[in-house]
């Protein structure tokens, strides 16, 4: 294998692409996978996990807003949304504090989307949700709490 | 053969909102069956969108994100008609593809 | 055994949260229920049914578009609505799950026999499953609108009454028990007053659902099955008689509410 290009698609940060060609069949999946940020994933600690997306010590934010219930009745399914008003943001990151590993998921954003994504995550208690925004090459975060029941009987 | 993700694209005043159902387990690999043994780890770990040809979104996933993953983002532009195409892939090298044309 | 699954499940990201101690009114879900709602994971569940219903299978090879809901062959939106209603080719009550089996019976050669003696999430009767979502969200929004006229309608509504009151199982425990008064909940779940109409419209509309906790989607029988398990009492046949006069009780005593269809639970 050519780790050359490899290397040269990851820098230009092709991700999508790589999960297309690999979608086509014309890549092996593990070339894909090689684009995932697993050292990020599988970080268990939030410092580590905001290195290792490059974020360091994120500044708050007014300019974020999360939307997610302020009670979520079961923590298998937490909706979850982050709008940013800063202006040239380029990706958003959704961390959940208590969770064992912290990053849920990353979006990065080409001009011409808007930096407005939802989606939905497993949460294993009340914990804060942090969005760590990226624009202009700074990082930016908040955060809001939200509680976590297990609700009724198993029925 | 991973089953067919539900897509809705909507474009009203000059954006287009897409909204997108994925089937997949999303399995953390921290869970164990009845019988004690522990459930390999399952999840989509990268998704792209298309506008046409374009890239509108990348997104990497850990395997925290829910079961039957839900996705919404927004673009400008688009119009009734185009195309929009999405793509994941997961971290058993299964993927699949789907593609709506826009309301 | 199966309460070690659901508990795995429920902690989902796998550290299991002892439960907090919240004031009820800080019990309010409906932020997080409104969330859920657009973009239902039950969608999933209805591209399959309708896939379903125009595939060809069975032993006869057939589609089920000859099937008769009740509004005619192959007519799906809103027949949901109007369930359970009295069909006079079987001359029966039949709920949506019983339509669909006669239906798959007669029309594409599978014997209802293999979805009655089945389990739920499997084989052929989650195949009804996937019909049920697909069915029921071609009656979005309608409001439920059950035809008591037929005095086999009104056999089956008394039945369901009855039912419904009757006490049993090791905790002589009834419907009732649990579903007769405003404001009740176990835990963190609110429980509809099945005796009042809004109540019931509550009940009965907000399932076939798609369950958060597991990620499955359950069927009205699958659901008055489950009440009857937590009633530890004897389990119901698929389709039989006393699941339909219960969603007959239920849907008639709910007539002219509107139906979330299909919800989306815990």
């Amino acid at each position: 294998m050519n780790h050359q290009r490899r290397d040269t698609l990851k820098a230009s940060g092709s991700l999508g692409v790589l999960g297309l060609l690999a979608a086509a069949g014309l890549i092996k999946p593990e070339l894909a996978q090689a684009a995932w940020n697993k050292g990020a994933f599988e970080a268990h600690k939030m410092d580590e996990a905001l290195a290792a997306i490059g974020a360091g010590k994120p500044a708050d934010s007014t300019d974020i807003q999360i939307t997610a219930p302020d009670i979520a009745e079961n923590g298998a399914v937490v909706p979850v949304g982050v709008v940013s008003n800063i202006p040239n943001t380029e990706s958003i990151a959704i961390m959940i504090e208590k969770n064992p590993a912290m990053l849920a998921a990353t979006f990065e954003i080409p001009a011409g989307t808007i930096a407005d994504v939802q989606t939905r995550v497993k949460m294993g208690q009340t914990s804060d949700v942090y969005a760590v925004v990226k624009a202009d090459g700074k990082f930016y975060t908040t955060k809001k709490e939200v509680k976590v029941t297990l609700g009724g009987c198993g029925g | 053969m991973a089953n067919p993700m539900r897509i809705r694209a909507a474009a009203k005043e000059g954006v287009t909102e897409v909204r997108v159902l994925m089937s997949h387990v999303m399995e953390t690999g921290q869970r164990k069956d009845s019988s004690g043994a522990a459930i390999p780890a399952h999840f989509i770990t990268e998704l792209v969108a298309k506008h046409n040809d374009k890239v509108v979104l990348n997104a990497q996933f850990g395997p925290s994100v829910s079961t039957n993953p839900y996705l919404a983002f927004k673009f400008n532009g688009g119009a009734k008609g185009d195309k929009v195409t999405v793509s994941w892939t997961d971290n058993k090298g299964e993927s699949r593809t789907d593609e709506v044309q826009v309301a | 055994m199966r309460q070690k699954i659901i508990a795995a499940a429920i902690a989902a990201a796998a550290v299991v949260a002892a439960p907090q101690a919240l004031a009820s009114e800080e019990l309010n879900f409906d932020a997080y229920r409104q969330m859920l709602a657009d973009g239902n994971p039950a969608e999933l569940f209805e591209m399959e049914g309708e896939e379903l219903w125009t595939t060809a299978r069975g032993p006869k090879n057939a589609t089920l578009e000859k099937c008769d809901l009740g509004l005619g062959a192959n007519v799906v939106v809103g027949a949901a609505a109007q369930m359970p209603r009295y069909f006079a080719d079987t001359d029966k009550v039949q709920d949506l799950e019983s339509r669909l089996m006669h239906c798959m019976d007669a029309l594409q050669g599978i014997p209802s026999a293999e979805i009655i003696n089945g389990s739920f999430l499997k084989g052929e009767r989650a195949k009804v499953a996937a019909l049920v979502a697909y069915v029921v969200g071609q009656s979005k929004g309608k409001p439920i609108q059950v035809d008591l006229a037929h005095p086999k309608m009104k056999e089956m509504y008394a039945m369901g009454e009855k039912t419904f009151y009757y006490r049993t199982g090791a905790m002589d425990f009834a419907c009732s028990s649990c579903h007769s008064q405003d404001g009740k909940r176990i835990r963190a779940t609110s429980l509809p007053n099945i005796t009042t109409s809004k109540g019931a419209a509550e009940g009965w509309g907000s399932w076939p659902a798609y369950r958060v906790s597991n990620s499955q989607f359950w069927t009205m029988q699958h659901r008055l099955w489950d009440c009857f398990r937590q009633q530890r009492t004897a389990e119901p046949v698929f389709g039989s008689d006393v699941t339909i006069a219960l969603s007959t009780f239920m849907a008639g005593k709910g007539n002219g509410h509107e139906a979330v269809w299909p919800g989306v639970k815990r």
